[in-house]
């Protein structure tokens, strides 16, 4: 004889399975971005400051840090790095400048977001101090230089020699920070 | 495992005459409808899913020959570019979505209850709505192509931000779909869980379960764990394009590659989705027309449950040009080639069931051996595609597209029409017309063969996937390819008319069918009565 409980009891504990598994599916964004986070790859840097480097310079080793900008779909923006690469010992702070002006004939906001390469380095660039932190605003025709601070850490893996850092800047006019904003950025 | 089956009586054969033919109705169309919307039979469900399953074949095959007829040579024939992605990313999912997946899921709905002597599947008025979901759901995505703006053009993998800042006003309708095709394969396999493990008849022990309804249970456990993450995937997606979220976004803090993440993540076990209820039918298909018992049972059961588990972990294997670190790809490089191992095994096992065996080819056996062949070819191209290195120069070229279609069209396409000759008997209580059965595989194993084996050279050569026109030197193998793809899609007329005569009329079926035959479906009679084994057998 067919037990109808029995069959509607285990259809709702595989039920109830599937929707654990939806919400796995959602789980798997912070659980990306502490990953990424916590192994230092996928080139994810700090997204608010830390604290400036205190410790010994570690003057036996030269760093090159390339800085790079790109604009996201065509955004009518001048943005480019004051220098374009700087040679740094690990553990010693230093300031950079971005160059920015809004050639729109309106008032625009935007975000950078940096990347790393090679990824692992990420975890290693240290930022004190950013324009990626928060979003910038310019009116029509006005530009600025902003700043980026930061330093590395001297337990930078000794084969890499050389590190990009990437700027790309998003048209973010009139839009608010959604809420998963603030998942998909992890502060230290 | 015939000689362990003894039948408890003429159960079967007691029912009156109208049992064969369907329940009792009114005559007139309206009745007619009601039977087939309202039913819970199992049999007859199993039915629904396979004709939609052959419907969206041809619909999804004609958007092939268009993609194949633009791609016979250099330059823009017939479509202009938008409407050639429309056409590959609509291609995808409705073979992956609307043909192969149906498809499987009527032959368990068919197959599972007559196989373990279960009256019915365990929960029917759920079986009932499983089913009429899915021709809303590919009525709205095939809706698409009417809409303002394209359809879907940014591939079946629909990844951000093709799918979120540049996906045309009809994606809302695409992941409206898909969270109906989600709902539809979750309800599906729950419900054949809960028939295996609830409903088998006294003495059917797991162990003594048909593969096919082995490769069926853990099938099911996985479409469970893959098919909400992809819902929750295209859900994310929704939330981007209108509710202000960033999951995708890389200016509101999301990251894109994320998307591929989450989509892998489902994508990878899906492909297993797709593929080992091929597995079990092969299983029962080559012990039947080599007339032994399946070599090593219980390493195939335990190789497929390796295969389910490892799938669930080697997602990032599609992901090795993104930029993931080293230490990742090597894991996911390690991990891919790891399922070599039970998928050799299996291989391993059908060629030694037939070593030896007192063969005969049939249609079914055909195919199945013809699987058998050209599925272990799609495998060693995946082999070479998860080398990491060698994956840098395959990825996004035609060597994947050749891959794919060796794994999807021999192996799972080609398991699901073995699997029609060899059930359809039992079904409909006619033999099939085995000329034109014949006709049917060797005009399909040969023009497969010419529309998908050129494909690899071209990959390797350089060219790229989903474009609609290509450099020059590329001209003879497209060209070649598109012949093929259109013998191919002529031959499947011969199958639909062989199905047709065969549903009308034709030799009477015994209740065995095949010389070989072993499994409790082969114990009622042909047709299979509307109900069957309402006592349950004893299985010894
Ligand atoms: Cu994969």
């Amino acid at each position: 004889m067919i037990d109808k409980r029995k069959n509607r009891r285990l259809g709702i504990i595989l039920f109830s399975a599937s929707i654990l598994m939806f919400g796995f599916g959602f789980a798997l964004v912070p659980l990306y971005n502490v990953l990424c986070n916590a192994l230092g790859i996928n080139g994810k840097t700090n997204t608010t400051p830390v604290a400036e480097a205190y410790s010994p310079i570690d003057k036996s080793r030269v760093v090159t840090v390339q800085f790079i900008a790109t604009n996201n779909e065509n955004l009518p923006w001048d943005f480019h790095p004051s220098e374009t690469q700087v040679k740094v010992h690990p553990g010693e702070n230093r300031l950079i400048t971005y160059f920015a002006k809004n050639n729109a004939g309106k008032t625009m906001t935007i975000q950078a977001v940096p990347s790393v390469t090679p990824g692992i380095a990420a975890k290693y660039l240290r930022k004190t101090e950013c324009f990626c932190f928060t979003q910038q605003t310019l009116m029509s025709g006005k530009s600025m230089l902003m700043p980026m601070k930061f330093h590395l850490d001297r337990d930078l893996p000794k084969n890499i020699n050389t590190v990009t850092i990437a700027y790309t800047v998003f048209n973010t006019t009139g839009q608010t920070r959604g809420k998963s904003s603030k998942a998909g950025r992890i502060s230290k | 495992m015939s000689d362990a089956i003894t039948h408890t009586g003429d159960h079967t054969h007691g029912h009156g005459h109208d049992d064969h033919h369907g329940p009792h109705i009114k005559k007139g169309i309206l009745p007619w409808i009601g039977r087939w919307v309202f039913t819970t039979n199992h049999k007859d469900i199993g039915t629904l899913y396979l004709w939609l399953s052959f419907l969206m074949f041809f619909v999804g095959g004609a958007m092939a020959l268009l993609i194949r007829a633009e791609l016979f040579k250099p330059g823009l024939q017939i479509m202009n570019p938008d409407f050639f992605n429309q056409m590959t990313t609509l291609h995808g999912l409705i073979m992956v979505f609307g043909v192969i997946m149906p498809a499987s899921v009527g032959l368990a709905n068919w197959l599972v209850p007559m196989m373990i002597g279960a009256p019915d599947m365990a929960l029917p008025r759920l079986n009932n709505w499983s089913f009429w979901l899915l021709p809303f759901a590919f009525t709205i995505l095939m809706s698409t192509l009417f809409m303002k703006g394209s359809a879907p053009n940014f591939g079946w993998t629909f990844y951000a931000p093709l799918s979120t800042s540049y996906g045309p006003p009809s994606t809302d309708f695409f992941i409206f779909s898909v969270h109906l095709m989600g709902i539809s394969s979750i309800m599906g396999a729950l419900n054949i869980i809960v028939t295996i493990l609830n409903m088998r008849a006294p003495g059917m022990t797991m162990m003594k379960m048909p593969i096919f309804v082995w490769t069926w249970l853990i099938t099911a456990f996985l479409l469970l764990a893959v098919m909400p993450v992809l819902a929750g995937a295209v859900t994310m997606v929704l939330t981007d394009r209108h509710f202000g979220t960033s999951f995708f976004n890389a200016a509101g803090g999301g990251d894109p590659l994320l998307f591929q993440h989450v989509f892998w993540f489902f994508g990878h076990p899906e492909v297993y989705i797709l593929i080992m209820p091929a597995f079990g039918i092969i299983s029962e298909i080559i012990p039947t027309f080599s007339r032994k018992a399946l070599f090593g049972r219980s390493f195939m059961i335990y190789a497929i449950a390796a295969i389910a588990i490892l799938s669930l972990i080697v997602w990032a294997h599609h992901m090795f040009t993104t930029g993931i670190t080293l230490s990742a790809e090597l894991f996911f490089m390690y991990a891919t080639m790891l399922i070599a191992v039970p998928t050799g095994v299996k291989v391993f096992n059908w060629v030694s069931t037939m070593f030896q065996g007192a063969m005969t080819f049939e249609t079914p056996m055909l195919f199945a051996v013809a699987f058998v062949i050209l599925f272990t070819i799609g495998g060693f191209s995946g082999l070479m595609l998860s080398i990491v290195p060698a994956d840098f120069q395959y990825q996004d070229t035609y060597f994947v597209v050749a891959h794919f279609h060796y794994v999807l069209v021999p192996g799972s396409l080609f398991a699901l029409m073995a699997a029609v000759y060899f059930w359809l008997p039992k079904w409909t209580g006619h033999m099939y017309n085995e000329a034109l059965g014949k006709w049917h595989f060797w005009l399909s194993v040969i023009s497969m063969n010419v529309t998908f084996f050129p494909m690899h050279f071209l990959g390797l050569a350089g060219m790229p996937r989903r474009v609609p026109d290509y450099a020059l030197q590329f001209a003879d193998f497209n060209a070649i390819a598109s012949v093929g793809a259109f013998v191919f899609g002529v031959a499947q007329l011969l199958f639909l008319a062989n199905i047709i005569l065969t549903i009308r009329g034709g030799k009477k079926a015994t209740t065995k069918v095949w010389e070989g035959s072993q499994g409790l479906e082969w114990t009622v009679p042909s047709p299979a009565p509307y109900h069957t084994f309402a006592t349950p057998p004893v299985v010894k």
